[in-house]
């Protein structure tokens, strides 16, 4: 396509010699480097975007910047699509591929704009109020049709794998907006010398002194932006952000933002947005203000656009508008209808609703309105309303100017509304709305360029000022002043339908409808019509459709209130915030140092936290996790097992009142340990219910090591440190994580003895003992603890000998017909041993619930003791540890299932407990089972029901003893 | 929300962990009446202004009492618990 | 019996992205120090503030925590029981993150004020590097020595050199 609609010579930021080849609905077009997509279609000569959300109306560009509410497109980038795009933000690159939305058949002839003309049916609630009945119709049938026909662009439905990524930036001063307010408050205070970011969403800075080209300082308002940015590019302390849009105001000065890296190119290695966190000690808005149309009837035309659209598109990328009538209610409008007569552009018509003086160059309509348009894909005519009838002005584009809303939204993300400013018939920022950020030029309604320049100057002194620094002398430089002159005009009274939210089709019809219903508030009036509710959250049509609820409730609009704005300010992808969190970066991978080994022996790694960890060690043969974990179990319990513990919580605490501080820590008592002994310890919480539990080795007289369980680590250091800190800082005792520091292997089983002999270790430790010992040249500790009922023992290596310690163990294993075993094996294992993990103390057991009530000393405080003598936690009734075993010795039992009185049914008031744990047991031939049951303790021996309703599993188990094996201990002492 | 720690300055509040009010710092003794007990665990104001809790900033270890204004958000001071009951 | 074999806490470094290095870094043996609540520790070492790397030679005292600092490059001195001492030679895998850019890098994944002015070079700072905990000690402008849980190392070059090649893509543009 040629770009028959660009003017000679004009265009900020194209450039001329470098075409661009870009695709939009499969047809090929051609733009320059530096144009939008908008643009870019614009210049060849396509008014026709899209299709309206709910109508199907055809839809053009209206603007040129990130407030866009109708030229939404999906881009295509292999799996990747991307939904609601504003054409005019999306520049353009070599063979981007851009498609129009929510259309059926070709955009020209959309099938759904049957819509348009039901639309007296559709007005708002139409959807409540018509697909009430029959019920059951809703899900299958009226949603689905309902949301096929209206809504915006669609997903690919893949994974999003491009990159995207987040960063965090620190500054002394935030300045939100590079126009001239934004610039000189940035000039102000970078020479002060404190660090600046200025951030700014277009691809240049200079706000509307690109658009308006207006003089400043006898300057081209360009040329002026253009030197600021040079300066302060050259400086430091200043970082200056483009393509970058901040998005939300939070606490204590932070800020959201959102960078568009590398949309403006060809998918590639570079991130495509980075999602910025601003924390700056001070900030300034200056984001300037956004247009407002006129809700007239047929207002929605392609073609139709703001008035600062219609100049920003011609001054940044060249677009010939053709003949132009501009509808205005002020004096912005009536100076844009100068500038673009002094451009050679043809204004057909001047239509003003203000009685000013018919003294132009070209056609004035004073005291007159816009009542209508036709053209069916887009705009031919403009039908105006005079003194004297109504004339059909034929136009290719009408240009809207209803008067400036300051862009104050980042002032509201903290909850505070925003004040009606009559002077300029806008609401403006409530000073401190949020603290540490200040507002300066358009933003809080200073519109001429000599204000904002001014007001730039002015709120960065006095931000330095509360810094404590001094203002530079910068000179502002001089500017149009020009008064705003603003007569109100929301709408006009002509019938037909007149859009206000054009993105979400809601039209002055629709809000009259929603006050004559009794949705009168704001807020109810928003959601009833969905006004304000699209991707551009009614940035352009908030305030005129306030104002058209205020006249029809009859109230001013101060009264009628404005709905708060809350972030993102633009939309922000999710890919973006939860940048780096996809995949491998969801969460840290904790390998553990026999990791590269047991994946080598063909182990199949399970997560346990953060962890990996064998699942088991298949042996050639064996198809399934039971045939190698059956074994497992029996090698461990008939000759000798190797299994890694290094994922077990360690910490070391040291100190004279370490034995004291433990004390009051654990339930039982560790100051009567003898230096080289181990004892089992538990903790509770302050509640009274069981904390954690683990080992406890005494290694010198004011020297420990505490043990937790993998799951708990974190949470008992933290613990620890909260109880040392909170009660008793003076004592002295220190406490460090070791987890780290060691790697740590458990050997189990009748030979576990002879394993240590083979590797050279000395081995004669008395049941809970540990020693320091010397392995393969290297100092560890040995520990005579186990977890599987065996003979068993623990020894630890610093970790970097652990990968080289534990091959040899499993050299030593094989060599003993033993093995090395995975977390199957092990979880059998300590099942059949009645051993508990947090699959039983889950939070709300209590130490005798399971069984060790016995381990809370009566001499001493601990913490959890006062609240574990609590008559709810102590009284009959309680569910209690039990072992249960199926009476009929081949069925399977199930981890969830719930507990029953073999003939009660399966209901909530029959539940006599549950199963916690289950374990296929090769040493007991059967399924075992560990659980809570009502008072079970006095239970052993009676048979009851498992009823596991997830998988229909009932089962006659027998109540027992949760030690299933070897009850006396003897094998582990032995 | 960023917390001044005592140590390490001003923080994102991701480098915390949160822990409820810091009357959890008053510890009854241990044989005190059932109803202090209750009260330390499991009774809590909520007040619209000024509160205290306690938070754990991860990175340094330190258990700290913040005090903090639940209705501007405002964060008014941040000490070691260690110093807050001495 | 044959003598262990010491592992590496980590591998696959040197990498060179862009215009940053991440290598791997050796301190030898690195020992935590705790002093007892009141002690002074002066008579046999400076103990470091907050944030503060006390160089001697090349001994290094590194704060590193609540009431906590490593001493890395000499062996443990004996303290007397004024502080609980620690080995943390093996808990730890430590790199180095340096050149132009490594700032930038560090910024992507450390939500630290990292501007000189705030963590100025020769002092140290216990953060977070996207998930995990670390301890920063900031070596030059443009240099760190960063230390986190040895068996998450893997994740430790995952997220570094993730944010190599976007500073480094985002350079190229």
């Amino acid at each position: 396509m040629n770009q028959s609609h660009r003017i000679p010579g004009k265009g900020l930021l194209i450039d001329r010699a470098r075409p661009v080849r870009f695709s939009f609905d499969g047809k090929g077009y051609e733009g320059f480097a530096g144009d939008t997509l908008a643009s870019a279609l614009l210049a060849s000569g396509t008014r026709l975007m899209g299709r309206s959300f709910k109508y199907h109306r055809p839809r053009g560009v209206m603007t040129a910047g990130s407030e866009e509410p109708s030229a939404l497109m999906e881009i295509h980038e292999g799996a990747q699509q991307t939904p609601n795009v504003r054409a005019t933000v999306q520049e353009i690159y070599e063979g981007l591929d851009a498609r129009s939305q929510n259309h059926l058949g070709p955009l020209a002839f959309d099938l759904l704009a049957v819509n348009d003309w039901m639309a007296p049916f559709l007005s708002a609630g139409f959807y409540y109020k018509t697909f009430m009945w029959p019920r059951a119709f809703w899900e299958k049938l009226y949603e689905p049709a309902i949301r096929r026909a209206a809504g915006l662009g669609s997903l690919s439905g893949r994974h999003d794998e491009a990159v995207y990524e987040k960063a965090f930036a620190h500054c002394d001063l935030l300045v939100i907006g590079a126009g001239p307010a934004g610039l000189m408050a940035a000039l102000v205070a970078a020479r002060a010398g404190v660090d600046v970011i200025l951030a700014d969403e277009d691809v240049r800075m200079g706000g509307r002194l690109l658009a308006d080209q207006p003089e400043v300082g006898g300057q081209a308002g360009p040329d002026w932006a253009a030197s600021v940015v040079a300066e302060l590019a050259s400086l430091q302390n200043v970082r200056l952000m483009t393509r970058t849009t901040v998005t939300g105001a939070y606490d204590d000065g932070t800020f959201g933002a959102l960078e568009r890296v590398s949309l403006h190119r060809a998918p590639g290695e570079a991130p495509r947005e980075c999602f910025w966190r601003i924390v700056a000690k001070r900030a300034i808005l200056a984001a300037g203000a956004l247009e407002r149309p006129i809700a007239h009837p047929d207002n929605d035309r392609p073609g139709v656009m703001l008035a600062s659209g219609l100049t920003g598109q011609l001054a940044k990328w060249g677009v010939n508008p053709g003949r132009v009538v501009i509808f205005s209610n002020n004096e912005s409008g009536l100076a844009a209808a100068r500038s673009l007569t002094a451009q050679g552009i043809e204004i057909a018509a001047y239509v003003d609703p203000r009685p000013i003086p018919v003294t132009e160059d070209f056609p004035v309509y004073a005291g007159a309105e816009v009542v209508g348009t036709r053209g069916r894909l887009g705009l031919k005519d403009v039908a105006v309303r005079h003194k004297g009838g109504i004339s059909m002005i034929e136009a290719r584009t009408l240009a809207l100017a209803g008067g400036w809303n300051p862009t104050l939204h980042l002032t509201c993300h903290l909850n505070t509304r925003p004040q009606w400013d009559e002077n300029i018939a806008a609401f403006v920022p409530k000073a401190g709305a949020v603290p540490g950020l200040s507002v300066a030029g358009a933003a809080r309604g200073r519109f001429s360029t000599a204000a904002c320049l001014a007001d730039g100057a002015a709120v960065a002194g006095e931000v330095l000022a509360d810094l404590g620094l001094r203002a530079p002398d910068v000179p502002v430089p001089g500017a149009e002043d020009a008064p705003y002159g603003i007569a109100p005009l929301w709408a006009v009274d002509a019938g037909g339908r007149a859009w206000l939210d054009f993105a979400n089709d809601v039209t002055t019809k629709d809000v009259k409808l929603a006050a004559q219903e009794g949705f009168r508030s704001v807020e109810h009036m928003k959601r009833y019509t969905t006004q304000g509710m699209a991707p551009d959250q009614g940035k352009s049509s908030n305030v005129a459709a306030l104002a058209v609820l205020a006249d029809a409730t009859g109230q001013g609009i101060p009264e009628t209130g404005t709905t708060t704005y809350r972030p993102p300010f633009i939309p922000v992808s999710i890919a973006a915030m939860g940048a780096g969190g996809r995949a491998e970066g969801f969460a840290p991978r904790r390998l553990l140092t026999s990791d590269a080994r047991s994946r080598a022996m063909g182990a199949p790694m399970i997560e346990a936290g953060l962890w990996y960890r064998p699942s088991y060690f298949p042996r050639d043969g064996e198809t399934d996790w039971r045939t190698a974990c059956d074994r497992e179990v029996r090698q461990v319990r008939e000759d000798v097992g190797v299994a890694d513990v290094s994922t077990l919580g360690k910490i070391d605490v040291q100190g004279a009142d370490a034995a004291r501080f433990l004390d009051f820590v654990y339930t039982n008592t560790m100051s009567t340990l003898a230096p080289g002994k181990v004892r089992y310890g538990l903790m509770l919480r302050e509640d009274g219910f069981v904390l954690d539990d683990g080992t406890c080795a005494r290694l010198g007289p004011e020297h420990f090591l505490v043990t937790t369980t993998t799951a708990a680590a974190g949470l008992v250091m933290r613990h620890m440190d909260f109880v040392h800190q909170a009660f008793c800082g003076s004592w002295d005792v220190r406490m460090s994580s070791v987890t780290e520091s060691w790697a740590q292997f458990c050997i189990a089983g009748p030979k576990a003895g002879a394993l240590l002999e083979a590797l050279e270790v000395e081995a004669e430790l008395p049941f809970m003992g540990c020693a320091p010992v010397t392995v393969g040249g290297v100092q560890g500790r040995l520990f005579r603890i186990s977890f599987s009922g065996e003979q068993g023992y623990e020894i630890a290596v610093p970790t970097r000998y652990g990968a080289a310690l534990f091959d040899r163990l499993v050299e030593a294993a094989h060599a003993q017909d033993g093995c090395a075993y995975g977390m199957e094996a092990l979880n059998v294992l300590r099942v059949e041993k009645g051993f508990i993990t947090h699959a039983e103390i889950h939070g709300r057991v209590t130490a005798d619930d399971v069984g060790l009530g016995k381990m809370v000393s009566a001499k001493k405080d601990c913490i959890g003791k006062a609240a574990s003598l609590r008559p709810g936690l102590t009284e009959a009734g309680r569910e209690q540890l039990v072992g249960l075993m199926p009476v009929n010795q081949g069925e399977v039992l199930s981890a969830g299932a719930h507990l029953y009185n073999e003939r009660d049914r399966a209901t909530r008031e029959h539940n006599q407990g549950y199963v916690t744990s289950v374990a296929p047991s090769p040493t007991l031939g059967c399924w075992l089972g560990l659980g809570f049951l009502k008072d079970g303790r006095a239970r052993h021996g009676q048979v009851i029901r498992l009823d596991d309703g997830l998988r229909g599993r009932k089962v006659l188990v027998e109540v027992c003893d949760p030690v299933f094996f070897d009850a006396e201990g003897g094998r582990m002492r032995g | 929300m960023r917390i001044p720690c005592p140590c390490c300055g001003p923080r994102d509040r991701r480098e915390f962990t949160y822990y409820g009010a810091s009357v959890f710092l008053d510890r009854p003794a241990e044989d005190a009446a059932l109803e202090a007990w209750d009260d330390y665990l499991h009774l809590r104001d909520n007040p619209a202004g000024v509160t205290r809790d306690l938070w754990y900033h991860d990175p340094c270890q330190s258990w700290l009492e913040v005090e903090r204004n639940t209705v501007t958000h405002e964060v008014l001071s941040a000490r070691p618990v260690v110093e807050a009951r001495a | 019996m044959a003598d262990l074999i010491a592992t590496p806490a980590v591998t696959g470094l040197p990498l060179t992205i862009g215009r940053a290095v991440l290598a791997a870094f050796d301190p030898g043996p690195v020992t935590a120090i705790a002093p007892y609540p009141g002690r002074d520790l002066s008579a046999v070492l400076q103990f470091p503030a907050p944030g503060q790397v006390i160089t001697d030679g090349a001994r290094r005292l590194i704060w590193a925590g609540r009431e906590t600092a490593f001493l890395t490059g000499g062996p443990a001195p004996d303290l007397g029981g004024l502080a609980a001492v620690t080995d943390q030679s093996d808990g730890w895998v430590w790199v180095t993150l340096e050149g132009r850019d490594a700032t930038a890098v560090l910024a992507r994944l450390c939500p630290l004020d990292l501007r000189a002015s705030t963590f100025p070079v020769g002092t140290s700072a216990k953060s977070v590097l996207q998930h995990l905990s670390v301890l920063l000690v900031r070596t030059a402008e443009d240099a760190f020595q960063i230390a986190a849980f040895r068996s998450m190392a893997g994740t430790l070059v995952h997220d570094l050199s993730g944010a190599m090649k976007a500073v480094a893509a985002r350079a190229a543009l």
